[in-house]
């Protein structure tokens, strides 16, 4: 196993599938920063394990609410998956009652739930021996930056009908040549910044993992390895806190 | 202000250096430079990244620690807007290394 290959490789059929999705999916074009570049699955493959974790604690956690005598009000006493699940679905609501209220808090809580746990999950998978972060490509994280930058906008229409690209006008109407490129670069940068800041914080602490396992395997690298948590927990926070943010700005009613 | 032109000085110096060197190799069949100028370049955009970005992450943890220092019951409050501060400066950082990791990659 080198540097970049995965315990994804073992599984049977991988190479041959690995194979026949670079013919019919790869790149052959070059231009500026895409160089060329070796077709890999192995983050597909991790975002699937991640997909599956997560869809297997919201089954069981289903199941145990279902099972419970009361209808899961009380939290069961000792630490099980309920509880878990609970904590976790406990933080992220505190974490985006800040910026939005409290209805909007709970409309929106399913899709930046989603998006905290696949990113802390997918962060830290990377921690684990053999394992590489699907979260270190800009292929899944433009995906998820794609995804919040889309659905800002439809909500937004949603909430405001078309009146809402009046936004991009600014404050008074005289200065709407002035304002709509400046909005129009800010909302071009808000993907490309949430993407890159992920992209980047994973990969250097990935790099910086990797450099100190091949120098000395034995406890050095254990700082290394409480700084990726500490990192996977952050850059987390701040995707999920920013999309809730840009969420929140496009969907605000109280300046009209 | 003397203290910059210290600074100024050896650095301008240097370039003057390179690209006088540069010139005189032009007149009989240039060895390539550019592999070189790449590497400078991209040490250039992650040591210029990481001071500005160790600055301005100091100056708002420094203030964050002021304002537990004055309130110690509000630590709670100014801890995570500190983190999503620290973590949004960090992001300019990470941009530069960015531009470090492509031009490495070009060489």
């Amino acid at each position: 196993m080198g540097p970049h290959s995965t315990w994804f490789e073992f599984l049977p059929g991988y190479q041959s599938l690995r194979e026949n999705l670079e013919f019919y999916l790869g790149r052959k074009w070059t231009w500026q920063v895409f160089t060329a570049t070796h077709f890999e699955i192995n983050h597909l493959l991790s975002g699937l394990l991640v997909f599956a974790v997560l869809a297997f604690f919201a089954i069981r956690y289903a199941s145990s609410v279902r099972r419970a005598s009361d209808g899961g009000a009380v939290p069961p006493p000792h630490f099980c998956l309920r509880n878990f699940v609970e904590i976790l679905g406990d933080m992220i609501y505190g974490l985006i009652e800040g910026p939005m209220d409290s209805k909007n808090a709970r409309r929106f809580l399913p899709l930046i739930g989603s998006l905290f746990l696949f990113i802390l999950f997918a962060n830290l998978l990377s921690l684990i021996p053999g394992f590489l972060p699907p979260t270190a490509t800009l292929k899944t994280n433009v995906g998820l930056a794609l995804l919040v930058f889309v659905l800002t906008h439809v909500y937004g229409v949603r909430a405001h009908g078309w009146k809402y690209l009046k936004h991009f006008m600014g404050p008074l109407w005289w200065l709407a040549p002035l304002m709509v490129p400046i909005e129009l670069v800010s909302h071009i940068a808000r993907p490309v910044s949430l993407s890159v800041r992920l992209l980047g914080n994973i990969t250097a602490d990935h790099k910086v993992a990797a450099v100190f396992f091949a120098l000395c395997p034995i406890l050095v690298p254990l700082p290394f390895l409480v700084m990726g948590v500490f990192v996977a927990v952050v850059q987390a926070v701040v995707f999920s806190l920013l999309s809730t943010v840009y969420i929140s700005t496009a969907i605000a009613h109280e300046e009209h | 202000m003397r203290r910059i032109t210290q600074v100024l000085a050896p650095l301008a110096t240097f370039f003057i250096a390179v690209l006088s060197s540069a010139a005189a190799f032009a007149s009989d069949a240039a060895p390539d430079v550019t592999k070189g100028y790449l590497g400078i370049g991209a040490a250039l955009a992650i040591g210029l990244a990481a001071l500005g970005g160790g600055l301005g992450q100091g100056r708002a943890a420094a203030s964050a620690l002021d304002g537990i220092a004055r309130n110690p019951q509000a630590s709670g409050k100014i801890f995570m807007p500190m983190i999503v501060g620290l973590a949004l400066i960090e992001s300019l950082v990470i941009y530069g290394l960015l531009v470090a990791f492509t031009l490495t990659g070009k060489i």
